[in-house]
């Protein structure tokens, strides 16, 4: 805030609102934002008095399990219905451009599945553990929660997210270009305990992952990522599971693509050798230019986007102080540090990290500035703990191509017109 | 400034690759006694893991007795199968194709079928009989399953004759054509760390310019503007 308009307000305050709207006009319009008032006389939503000021409102139990308000009710999943053939085997968004923070809602994560959400009844819920192992064994539900648990914060980034993008600037929204992720704290038993319960014999290498969804889907995960920090999670964000989540266990596989969180979980087996499943040979597989394809490709890199201001989140206030605000994540560790430019990438400055630094954790920035109301190119470019700096989509195409699908972790751009208005491009 | 130079790059990589060390002699560690054991749990019967066990291997192991062929398999197909993937595994709309697209890889519009992509033959046996038909999951029997997956070579020229028996004695003998053409993730890739380890951050271009604006701008569903997109790309997420 000017010195200049300190003076107004505090000559508002100190005198009567006549004087308080002469030293208004005095100042010729130089107010900022929250003085609409002084410019169109007092404001009905302080001078009027409101129904929720005067009527009783609902009492407890209107909502035995809370709802967001009514007039949040744009904020939601959404799904692009010309990317999949039928609404089972589809992906619908996370709508990142309504949230703030580092943690996903429960009711807002995104959704993929194969074949549909299996409604799972939980005492018929089993987890059998087969093969490489001493003992094979069976557990139900109460038998995981008995084991000691743990809770971690973690991201889960569908490998296809972005992968519309490939080929240049396609869909308008962040929802749609990065939204096939969420974040959430999990409360699990690592994957490790149980597999210690079974005992691995001395040739187990790889764990298989079967869900008990219509898809079985199934994944094969390497020996030294399952004893390190996957967990068999049941509750999310404090609650069970969401059954589109998994209900009521699935497997958490932190930093590496969210095809092998394996939902609806219902079998491990241990084995010497990965099983060359469809979801990792025919799909979650990288198609490089040279018609080799890359395989095993578990870990998200670093990426970052700016998630306000973006085409569904314009700059409505004009010009003035303007947050900017984003996401970034890296599988391989924490964000150390977040770059945004205004102009494209010609000049970069270091944005403002917010909230906790976890690992494998999505990780909140801001960039505050006063927009001038000329256009902008904005882009974020973050750089993680291993000093890995995410790449520029062109970067990313010289080396594999546009035949990719998965794994697009490129610096996007969104255009802000002189109107606030945000568009999804790509720049030289 | 860069926080965590090359030096930390390395020592990172350094950590992993012990960790991995240490994550096999763990996992043999895991099967000695002194490991803790909660007593949790029961064993699984014989019959529990064989209705539950139902996964094949590129080596033949977890495949049912079976036999089928193609000629058979073209019946099945027509009737369980052609409904989303077509008479001739072709693909109906967006539904996946399942044959043809040899020589397609290296292409603008690569078509990963069964024939033209996929590495191992045992990945169909383990996906059609777990999966499929698409709503009618783990219904297929043995011999249908391989009738199918015969059906389906047959459709991509991997196999000619629509009378050769594919059961679990010769299953193994199928190389699928694409094998070869899978390499292991050798990311991070893409060149863009400048020498020092620090990016550029002032005048790091002389001119920028926007090359392509979005192409579907109503993506929204309020506005349906995208729903008949004939322009859509064909489903890559699937």
């Amino acid at each position: 805030m000017s010195r200049k308009d300190k003076q107004i307000i505090e000559s508002g305050l100190a005198s009567s609102r006549r004087d308080f709207l002469r030293s208004s006009i005095a100042a010729g319009g130089a107010l900022v934002a929250g003085t609409a008032a002084a410019r169109a006389g007092s404001d009905p939503a302080i001078t009027e008095l409101q129904d929720w000021s005067r009527y009783l409102g609902a009492g407890v139990d209107a909502a035995p399990y809370g709802k967001p308000s009514e007039y949040e009710k744009d904020v939601v999943r959404r799904s692009v219905e010309w990317l999949t053939a039928s609404t089972e085997s589809s992906v619908n968004f996370t709508p990142l451009h309504k949230l703030d923070g580092i943690i996903t809602p429960n009711g807002l994560c995104f959704e993929r599945h194969h074949g549909g959400v299996a409604e799972v009844e939980p005492d018929k819920y089993r987890l059998m553990i087969n093969g490489l192992v001493e003992k094979q064994m069976v557990f139900t539900l109460e038998d995981l929660m008995r084991f000691p648990r743990k809770n971690q914060v973690n991201f889960l980034e569908c490998a296809a997210n972005s992968g519309m993008e490939w080929r240049g600037a396609q869909l308008n929204g962040c929802q749609f270009t990065h939204g096939m992720v969420h974040n959430v704290m999990y409360t699990g038993v690592p994957l490790r305990t149980l597999l210690e319960e079974a005992g691995l014999k001395s040739n187990a290498k790889w764990v298989m992952a079967e869900g008990g969804d219509s898809a079985g889907m199934n994944r094969s995960i390497p020996m030294f990522k399952a004893l390190d920090d996957c967990l068999i999670a049941f509750k999310m964000n404090g609650e069970a599971l969401r059954p589109e989540q998994g209900y009521p266990v699935r497997l958490v596989v932190p930093g590496w693509e969210g095809n092998m969180w394996v939902k609806w979980i219902r079998r491990l087996e241990v084995g010497d050798e990965p099983w060359q499943a469809r979801e990792e040979t025919s799909k979650y597989t990288d198609l490089l230019a040279n018609g080799k394809a890359r395989r095993f490709t578990w870990v998200m890199d670093c990426k970052s986007v700016i998630t306000s201001p973006s085409p569904q989140a314009p700059i409505k206030h004009g010009k003035g102080p303007t947050v900017i605000t984003g996401l970034a994540w890296s599988g391989r560790g924490t964000i150390d540090r977040v770059d945004i430019t205004m102009d494209g990438g010609r000049n970069w400055h270091t944005a403002r990290l917010d909230g906790p630094s976890l690992d494998k954790s999505l990780h909140r920035f801001y960039y505050e500035f006063d927009w001038n109301g000329e256009p902008l190119l904005l882009q974020s470019r973050a750089i993680d703990s291993t000093g890995y700096i995410q790449p520029t989509k062109n970067e990313l195409r010289a080396v594999r191509g546009e035949n990719s699908i998965y794994h697009n972790n490129g610096i996007q751009t969104w255009s802000v017109k002189k109107t606030g208005e945000v568009e999804n491009v790509e720049v030289s | 400034m860069l926080k965590f130079p090359k030096a930390v790059s390395r020592r990172f990589a350094q950590v992993t690759a012990a960790a991995m060390v240490a994550g096999v002699a763990m996992s043999g560690m895991a099967s000695a006694e002194e490991t803790k054991k909660f007593g949790l749990g029961r064993e699984a019967t014989e019959e529990e893991v064989a209705a539950w066990d139902i996964d094949v291997r590129p080596d033949g192991k977890g495949l049912p007795v079976g036999k089928g062929n193609a000629a058979k398999g073209e019946a099945i197909f027509a009737a369980k199968c052609a409904i989303c993937h077509g008479d001739f595994a072709e693909g109906v709309d967006r539904w996946p194709v399942l044959a043809g697209g040899r020589d397609t890889l290296k292409s603008q519009n690569p078509v990963k079928t069964v024939g033209s992509y996929w590495p191992y033959l045992s990945t169909a046996f383990d996906y059609i009989h777990r999966a499929m038909p698409f709503g009618n999951a783990q219904t297929l029997k043995p011999d249908e399953t391989y009738s199918i997956i015969a059906y389906i070579l047959l459709m991509n020229d991997v196999i000619t004759d629509d009378q050769f028996e594919l059961s679990d004695k010769t299953f193994t003998s199928i190389q699928m054509p694409n094998e070869k053409n899978f390499i292991d993730d050798d990311r991070p890739d893409a060149k863009n760390v400048k020498k020092d380890g620090e990016p550029c951050m002032k005048d790091c271009k002389s001119d920028v310019k926007i090359t392509m604006h979005a192409r579907v701008l109503d993506v929204t569903p309020e506005t349906g503007g995208s729903k008949n997109n004939e322009d859509a790309p064909k489903g890559s997420i699937d």
